[in-house]
């Protein structure tokens, strides 16, 4: 498969694409009214760079927009601007060192001015700007400037060759913000613009009315919406608060709300939901993985804050590979995803599972389970059985704290997974912990998951987009929290190996889709046969939309709202 | 309580049954039907509770594994069957099985140790603090306006971001002392505590402020005794009604903490069952099998509302105005 073929195949589609959405639902802009959109976490800022959220990030594209999206299969769209740069096209400098993007003719803000390169240049600095606090640095990875020659036309350009160019004002991680409302806000002064943030001027098809920060926003149409006809609906209601399984009622039983987001449920309460009659599921599948993490540092409360879970303190059992790979072995993936996701789950032995042709085939004996190898294997490693079942070896104890947020279908998994390792002669003791605390990333407290103040945990993740270089570099030595980084950082098993960063740094330099799948591949499966993390179950995205809603496409490499243009009422 | 003194006036010839001041107080406690009946259920509640897990046959905290899984769980209770002979149910699962086919009716027991220990626990806490506090307060013209700020300061104080900080700096030093279990047995209990002795401290100050004024007292006072004696001898036994009144409330509201607590995803660890826990458990499946929210509700609900009639009764039966009405 090769990268240029399917840019050129996503640009084609979408100049199909519309007229397929559309179902012969063609009318005037408005027409279908109002449309209510629950989303269980409450949204807090409309401005895309200030937030990790995804319900931030969801909110705000509504309004805000990329020069290109991915769609639903992962390909690029073009969206505000004409078309896809590639090599092929010339957009992309045959050094790689630039991509020039051209804006669509004629597109305006909502307020009736017109988007120039300005804007595409002044969301750049407005992100990288010092103190600004921008939560998506990464998208502007290694840019030195961004040329305007003209008002259409912008010039990224880079200070080492990219492969893969489309980080930048690429999906709705990194929209495009008008520069004549955002030019005070630069730097620290950014979050101080509650105006800017919470009323963001945008080229999307609504805009907002009223923003009531952690509880709703209004939108209504965008009367300058550059298609015609659409958006068909003429006001957005987008609640937030709540939990999963009120959103879920809120759409299929009483029918209150139209799109309900993250049915994080499991598969028997969701049957007992479509029994409501009023709603549906809708799921795609991208990369998101539940995992267990392993911590490869010691976590015990006897070592000094600062030092705890730090590389200097080897973990007393897990740094031993045959007990990591006892644990492996003795999951039964399989019941997990019957009982936690069913169809919304799949089996899998790999970090990255999609696009396809990252995906690796070397690991997939764990999807069985084996309890009486992982017995063989830790009674070879001269870990014996204590008079308590519970295996030990020079004094030390197999026996670990497990943590993960709080949500019934972790606390089931947790559970179960305890049991399992009950029977190899593991003790595990479970904690849960709040959602909010545990994924806020507040360097103050112990019990993010970036502190990692335990031996195991568990949690989802996924990259955006297709190309998953960002995400396999969050394995690099550099990456581990720690109290430099002020605990932020991704690696949080702690893993380091030479080997591995040479393969970021090769993976940073390798040009040819085959030569980057085959070194993904590699990578993941270091990091399996490592058993550093120990993935359960490959997550669809499962959202909730009314029967009487049509148009609505599933995306996991995007906003899911990302074609609410197209979105209509069907009666 | 202090006319001992007083010369016997009533002829010997005729001696009374001797009768002591608590056969008086049963007496007019068990004519409260209330009361009564309160007593008996949580009686039977306790005794279930402490019995119940030595006698059941099943194990509480046991997933079953491979094949067994699919079939035991999400059992239902048996008395289903009078209306749905299709049921999947077994007669060793009287009340049915979770969703990972922990039994039901165990998680129940074992759940109730929990939650009447906390509830117990917290309550004499709170019960020590109030009355102390108040007691002071009331007798001591000096320290009540500092101790009646410091009610009103902790009347102040949210309990759940107070247990979210003390999470934070308690919960690796208590598990590392007590294991998880009982680390977090101990934080709930003292926050419980800790935040909910103001009532009892007021109302206990207030008897105070009334009963210093009393001949009695004053008479007391005139002989010599100390404010110690003062306090114990005459103060203490003239407060034990609303004392009484305070505690089988207050087990109610740490009851009832604890299960908010619980319902709300902090405390015990996740596989610990209490009442507010298998309750906070069982909501996403509530339609499917209502019994797994019903018999927790039911059972905090019968035990807060026996608890809370049994004190009614004993405020009637220790008041001597108004006992023999």
């Amino acid at each position: 498969m090769n990268m240029k073929t399917a840019l050129l195949g996503a640009a084609t589609a979408l100049a199909l694409a519309p007229m397929a959405y559309a179902d012969g639902h063609e009318g005037e802009r408005g027409r279908d009214g109002q449309v209510n959109i629950i989303y269980w976490q409450a949204v807090s800022t409309m401005n895309a760079y200030l937030s990790g959220g995804t319900k931030d990030l969801e909110a705000a594209s509504l309004v805000l927009e990329p020069l290109a999206r991915f769609n639903q299969d992962g390909e690029l769209v073009p969206w505000l601007a004409e078309s896809i740069p590639t090599r092929d096209n010339g957009g992309v400098a045959a050094d790689e060192m630039s991509i020039t993007w051209t804006l669509k003719e004629g597109l305006v803000w909502s307020d009736g001015s017109p988007v120039t390169s300005e804007d595409v240049k002044f969301s750049w600095q407005y992100c990288t700007a010092e103190g600004g606090g921008c939560s998506q640095p990464e998208r502007y990875n290694d840019v030195v400037d961004v040329e305007t020659p003209d008002a259409r036309t912008a010039i990224v350009r880079f200070g080492v060759p990219k492969p893969s160019p489309y980080g930048p004002f690429v999906s709705h991680l990194s929209p495009i913000i008008q520069k004549a409302q955002f030019e005070e806000c630069l730097g620290d002064k950014a979050p101080t613009c509650a105006e800017q943030n919470f009323n963001p001027v945008g080229t999307g098809p609504f805009k907002v009315v009223d923003f009531r920060v952690n509880d709703v926003v209004t939108f209504e149409a965008n009367d300058l919406y550059r298609e015609e006809g659409k958006p068909a609906f003429s006001n957005v209601t987008f609640k937030g608060g709540g939990e999963a399984t009120a959103a879920a009622r809120a759409v299929f039983e009483t029918g209150e709300f139209d799109y309900a987001w993250n049915m994080q449920l499991a598969p028997d309460v969701q049957e007992s939901m479509l029994a409501g009659g009023k709603g549906e599921f809708v799921s795609g599948f991208g990369n998101l993985v539940e995992r267990i993490m392993i911590n490869l540092t010691n976590p015990s409360a006897d070592l000094p804050e600062g030092e705890r879970a730090t590389a200097g303190h080897p973990h007393p059992f897990l740094n031993d590979i045959n007990v990591r790979k006892a644990l492996s072995m003795a999951i039964d993936r399989e019941l997990l995803v019957a009982i936690g996701y069913g169809s919304a789950g799949g089996l899998t032995c790999n970090v990255v599972n999609a696009p396809t042709i990252y995906k690796s085939s070397a690991n997939d004996s764990c999807m069985v389970q084996d309890i009486a190898g992982a017995n063989a294997i830790l009674d070879e490693a001269g870990w014996a059985r204590g008079s308590d079942g519970i295996r030990e070896k020079d004094g030390v104890r197999l026996s670990l704290l497990y943590q993960t947020s709080t949500n019934a279908v972790r606390q089931d998994f947790q559970t179960l997974i305890k049991q399992f390792w009950g029977e190899i002669g593991v003790e595990t003791e479970l904690r849960n912990i709040d959602a909010g605390v545990f994924f806020g990333s507040d360097a103050g407290s112990p019990d993010t998951f970036q502190k990692f103040y335990a031996d195991v945990e568990m949690y989802a993740n996924t990259f955006s987009g297709t190309d998953p270089e960002a995400y396999m570099g969050q394995w690099a030595c550099d990456q581990a929290p720690r109290p430099e980084t002020q605990w932020q950082g991704n690696n949080m098993p702690r893993f380091c190996s030479a080997e591995y960063d040479a393969m970021v740094a090769e993976l940073a330099g390798t040009k040819d889709a085959e030569g980057r799948a085959t070194l993904v591949k590699a990578m993941n499966d270091m990091l399996m046969q490592n058993y550093i993390m120990l993935p359960l179950v490959d997550r669809g995205r499962v959202s909730a939309k009314s029967v009487t809603l049509g148009g609505t496409v599933m995306n996991t490499w995007d906003s899911e709202l990302w074609n609410i243009a197209d979105w209509y009422r069907s009666e | 309580m202090t006319d001992a003194s007083k010369p016997m006036t009533d002829p010997p010839s005729e001696p009374a049954p001797s009768r002591g001041q608590w056969a008086d107080v049963w007496d007019q406690f068990k004519v409260h039907r209330g009361a009564f009946w309160g007593m008996v259920v949580f009686g039977t509640i306790l005794f279930l509770i402490v019995v119940g897990p030595f006698i059941y046959w099943n194990d509480p905290q046991a997933v079953p594994t491979g094949r067994d899984f699919l079939n035991l769980r999400d059992m239902r209770p048996i008395y289903v069957l009078l209306w749905d002979s299709g049921a999947k149910v077994n007669w060793l699962y009287p009340l049915g099985t979770d969703n990972l086919g922990r039994d039901t009716l165990g998680r129940l027991l074992l759940g109730g140790r929990v939650s009447i220990a906390v509830g117990i626990t917290a309550m004499l806490l709170s019960l020590f603090l109030g009355t102390f506090i108040g007691v002071l307060a009331g007798y001591f013209r000096r320290l009540d306006g500092v101790l009646m700020r410091l009610t009103n300061l902790f009347l102040a104080l949210p309990l759940l971001p107070l247990l979210l900080v003390a999470v934070l700096l308690f919960r690796d030093p208590l598990s590392k002392g007590f294991g998880p279990e009982g680390g977090t047995f101990i934080l709930i209990v003292t926050l419980v505590g800790v935040t909910s002795w103001m009532q009892t401290a007021r109302i206990v100050r207030g008897d105070v402020l009334a009963l210093k004024e009393r001949e009695f007292v004053l008479a007391a006072r005139s002989i010599g005794t100390s404010p110690t004696q003062m306090i114990l001898r005459h103060i203490l036994p003239n407060v034990l009604s609303p004392i009484m009144v305070s505690a089988t409330l207050g087990i109610a509201t740490a009851i009832i903490t604890e299960s908010a607590l619980s319902f709300l995803g902090f405390g015990f660890p996740p596989d610990f069952p209490t009442w507010g826990k298998l309750l906070f458990d069982a909501v996403d499946r509530m339609a499917l099998y209502p019994e797994r929210v019903l018999w927790p509700g039911l059972l905090i609900s019968l035990t807060v509302l026996a608890v809370n009639y049994v004190g009614d009764g004993l405020r009637d039966a220790l008041d001597p105005r108004i006992r023999g009405r």
